[in-house]
């Protein structure tokens, strides 16, 4: 079926994707209007594309494919292109409706805050990235939308930013994420080179058989890794909960973390199937989720202990990706649903108890069920599902997974055992969650415990029904949902038979009720194994987040060693690099590509006498030049500050006389002018300053300078000779001695440059000796203001007044 | 002819380089002019030279009768003789606001934006 999809066109697929950042622009003001009922109304913006989205289930569980683009760059041929195929469809549904009782849950959550109309804001925006991630066609797209939901996350997690964990949570999983970004980036170039396409619905077998399969494969799976918080990229998610708790049901659920999943879903039509593939993800996810549900143990309180349980949940549909049966597919995202649903539902319950309480520990914690009953209601109905115990789709995704591996080999009975393993403790986990604070003898907690808002409620209790519900629909559900998402996985149709007819003469069915006892034995010794737990731990010293404030806090320092070896504070030495490199600028050309050899050609070499001919100057001209050397040996050797300046000067004349000998009597009046005022006005400043007379030079600094300043010198004279002895290219002043007058009615060309042909240059040169002119008036205005002792201050206020 | 001036635009560079390495805040002003002279003759010398006649075209004429010195460096340097005065003004009276500020006409000393053992940034989020 997979072969004959039929396609359509819907432009408005791309208001998906931007109708929720459109509504964050205008999420502050609207909440400035209308306060915390602003959430209301922004829940219809995810509600309307939940909506509008529903109405393609069918469509697509017929074998569409709707697609939707506009031009992005078509210059390199981009497009910004959507699809929506079962895939796309599971994953936008469950943001849009996720988000939608997200937005309504954090506007009462966060109700009186002075941000709330910002965090709203983020949380739009992080959702219009995740639904641009999941309809992306176009690889560029999804490599933007995917650092879009990295930089939104990092806004959410780090909004309590007056908190240094909130800070350091936001910057753990930006920087964790963002290698995984760049991952995909690379990974995204690598697959448009080999397949030649940016549409990943184009790219078809190509990649699997292309030499390059690794590096591609090594790429994306370090963005699926980072992002989906699998071992040992795990260590960022519990951090992550420094967010309010809405972000953490959102983002830590249903979605960003779920990207990486969606990453490694949507790439396995051309990227899965090897033996690569099956033995990276089924052994990292194995690993994770272990890793993760042991985690879980080990926490007492409840919002980390939900964390570590989705990091545990996140291995689990790493693994069945990785097996890549249609039943392992099937049972993927029947599990990606269920746990989508329960989670959600659990962390607003968390957060609920959180908030009615005002505490998070579980220890703490007890016969709220009396007091929460709705809050109640919802955490059974989301715990049932988290064990698998039926009603619940919950249960039939541990069926199909269990089922998946049934009647395999060794290595399938060794991941059976892992899931089996890894349910039992969430499973475990979920009985802590839902029975410790709920049943049992009340105590006394931080705040009055009471219910939760309405808006509060409407999330968990929703979710946990739509749990339920979607399980005893479990065949239309299936047809319309999980079929469809698996078939677009696998590339060609699955067909479901999930349903209610229990096998009991399977051994599926019995993997599951074992599993139900293993869950009520973790549940009954949990204490006994959080201890056991945290003795390990602590045994083991130090974790990946350990390893990650070394290596970030090396990284501080690292910087600052550099920034102290290249900024040192001493200016001389820069100078001295400046003209190092000066000189390396003028010799490599010279002696490395043939400069010198234009100069003094080999062949000549012999014939001296018509290399060194006589300079044809005339006598004067000689004396003009010998002035100017005896100025500039003046300014080296004087004595004092002043000879010196005043040499200054003779150089100066000079350089005039040089211009007045060679045709250009314009700069020698402008240089004879210059040149004065200069000595004058130096002469002004230093008879007012006492300074030291000596220039302070040590021997080696005098041989450093001193080599350095011969080299550069001799190299510009050299250059020079070399530029004199190719051809002048005279087009330019052709040109304008030719239409000096007819064109611009000028008979001093070099003013004629100036003011017409130049006149830009001029203005910019006017600027420049304004900018300075302004400069120099201000830093005389403001010389008595900083640092006036008070004492003449009142002595000049009293002579005022006298 | 223009080997010599290549020869003197070396020594004027080899000096301004010479002083700028210097500590002392008005030796370094005086390279900055000396330099800008040396660059301003390099300009010059490489625009070849011409004596005497300036370009300039007599009255009755549309192009100059003869040849004449080569217009387009002269242009350039007129403009870097202004600019290099304005940047020579704004410096001395930098090095003099900064005298009067700090005591001190000597580089060494001048340590107020990048001071001897700078504190590592803080280890901290």
């Amino acid at each position: 079926m997979a072969g004959d999809l039929t396609q359509t066109l819907d432009p408005l697929l791309i208001l998906v994707a931007l109708a929720p950042f459109i509504a964050a622009l205008f999420t502050p003001l609207l909440q400035r209007l209308i306060g915390s009922y602003a959430g209301w109304v922004l829940a219809l913006v995810p509600a309307g594309i939940f909506a509008y989205l529903s109405s393609y289930l069918h469509p697509i569980a017929t074998g569409t494919l709707v697609q939707g683009a506009i031009d992005w760059v078509p210059v390199y041929n981009l497009r910004l292109s959507f699809y929506l195929d079962g895939l796309s469809l599971t994953f936008a549904l469950t943001i849009a409706g996720i988000g939608a009782l997200v937005v309504l849950y954090a506007a009462s959550y966060l109700k009186g805050h002075p941000h709330q109309g910002r965090f709203l804001a983020f949380l739009m925006a992080f959702m219009g990235a995740m639904l641009g991630l999941v309809l992306a066609d176009n690889m560029l797209a999804l490599f933007m939308f995917w650092e879009l939901t990295s930089v939104t996350s990092f806004l959410l997690i780090g909004f309590d930013h007056s908190r240094q964990a909130a800070r350091r949570g936001a910057i753990q999983a930006l920087v964790v994420t963002n290698i995984g970004g760049m991952g995909l980036l690379a990974g995204v170039l690598l697959l448009q080179m080999i397949a030649g396409t940016w549409e990943m619905s184009a790219i078809g077998g190509v990649v699997r058989d292309s030499g390059l399969y690794g590096i591609v494969l090594a790429c994306i799976l370090l963005a699926a890794f980072t992002k989906s918080a699998q071992f040992p990229f795990h260590f960022w998610l519990p951090n992550a909960m420094e967010a309010p708790t809405p972000v953490s049901a959102f983002l830590h659920s249903a979605t960003m973390v779920q990207a990486g999943v969606y990453l490694l879903a949507r790439t396995t039509p051309f990227l899965g199937g090897t033996e690569i593939w099956t033995t990276l993800l089924v052994g990292f996810g194995g690993v994770t989720l272990i890793w993760g549900a042991l985690g879980a143990m080990r926490q007492s309180d409840l919002k980390q202990m939900l964390a570590q349980t989705t990091i545990a949940s996140l291995g689990l549909l790493v693994l069945l990706i990785g097996l890549g049966t249609e039943t392992a597919i099937l049972a993927m995202v029947a599990y990606f649903v269920a746990h989508a649903l329960y989670k959600a539902a659990m962390f607003m319950i968390v957060g609920a108890v959180d908030h009615g309480t005002g505490t998070r520990e579980i220890t703490a914690l007890g016969g709220l069920a009396n007091v929460m009953p709705l809050t109640f209601f919802a955490a059974v109905l989301a715990g049932l599902a988290m064990v698998g115990l039926p009603p619940t789709i919950g249960f039939f995704a541990k069926e199909e997974m269990y089922l998946a591996l049934a009647n395999t080999e060794w290595q399938g009975i060794l991941t059976l055992l892992v899931l089996v393993a890894g349910n039992a403790l969430l499973g475990g986990v979920a009985l802590l969650v839902v029975i410790k604070p709920f049943l049992g003898a009340m105590t006394e907690t931080p705040r009055h415990a009471h219910e939760a808002p309405p808006a509060m409620l409407a999330g968990p209790i929703l979710l946990a029904i739509a749990g339920v519900i979607g399980s005893i629909f479990i065949i239309g559900l299936a047809d319309y949902i999980l079929s469809p998402a698996a078939s677009s996985i696998r590339g060609d149709y699955v067909e479901s038979h999930l349903g209610w007819a229990i096998d009991l003469t399977s051994p599926v069915i019995w993997l599951s009720v074992a599993t139900w006892i293993l869950s009520g034995a973790v549940y009954y010794w949990a204490g006994a194994i959080r201890s056991g737990l945290r003795r390990a731990s602590s045994a083991l010293g130090w974790t990946a987040d350990t390893v990650f404030d070394a290596v970030m806090f090396g990284l501080i320092r690292f910087a600052g060693a550099v920034t102290r070896w290249l900024h040192h504070g001493r200016l001389e030495l820069y100078l001295v690099l400046v003209f190092v490199t000066l000189a390396l600028a003028l010799f490599v050309p010279l002696l490395g590509m043939g400069g010198l050899e234009r100069l003094l050609p080999t062949a000549e070499l012999g014939n001296w006498s018509a290399v060194l001919a006589w300079p044809d100057l005339r006598p004067y001209e000689w004396g003009v030049i010998a002035l100017a050397v005896i100025g500039l040996g003046a300014v080296l050797m004087a004595p004092s500050r002043l000879v010196a300046i005043l040499s200054l000067g003779v150089q100066g004349a000079a350089v005039a006389l040089i211009f007045l000998l060679f045709g250009a009597p314009d700069l020698a009046f402008t240089q004879f002018m210059v040149e004065i005022l200069s000595v004058v006005i130096l002469t002004l400043v230093m008879t007012k300053l006492k300074l030291d007379e000596r220039d302070p030079r040590h021997l080696e600094d005098l041989l450093r300078d001193g080599t350095l300043a011969v080299v550069c010198g001799a190299g510009v004279s050299l250059l020079l000779m070399v530029v004199l002895a190719g051809p002048l290219d005279t087009r330019l002043s052709d040109f304008f001695t030719a239409t000096s007058v007819p064109i611009a009615h000028g008979a001093n060309i070099v003013n004629v440059i100036l003011v017409d042909y130049r006149g830009f240059d001029t203005l910019g040169e006017i600027s420049v000796v304004m900018a300075a002119g302004i400069a120099i008036m201000a830093l005389l205005r403001s010389r008595k203001k900083p640092a006036a002792p008070p004492k003449p201050r009142t002595r000049k206020a009293k002579g005022a007044t006298a | 002819m223009e080997h010599v001036l290549a020869i003197l635009v070396g020594l004027f560079v080899a000096l301004g380089i010479y002083l700028l390495l210097s500590r002392s805040v008005i030796r370094m002003l005086l390279g900055m002019v000396v330099l800008g002279n040396g660059v301003n003759l390099l300009i010059f010398t490489a625009g070849r030279l011409t004596r005497e006649i300036a370009p300039i075209v007599p009255d009755g004429l549309s192009v100059p009768a003869g040849p004449i010195a080569n217009p387009l460096p002269q242009a350039l340097i007129l403009t870097a003789i202004v600019i290099g005065f304005a940047m020579f003004s704004f410096l001395l009276v930098l090095a003099y606001r900064a005298y009067q500020t700090l005591d001190a006409d000597n580089t060494d000393t001048m340590r107020l934006a990048e001071p001897d053992n700078a504190p590592n940034p803080p280890l901290s989020y």
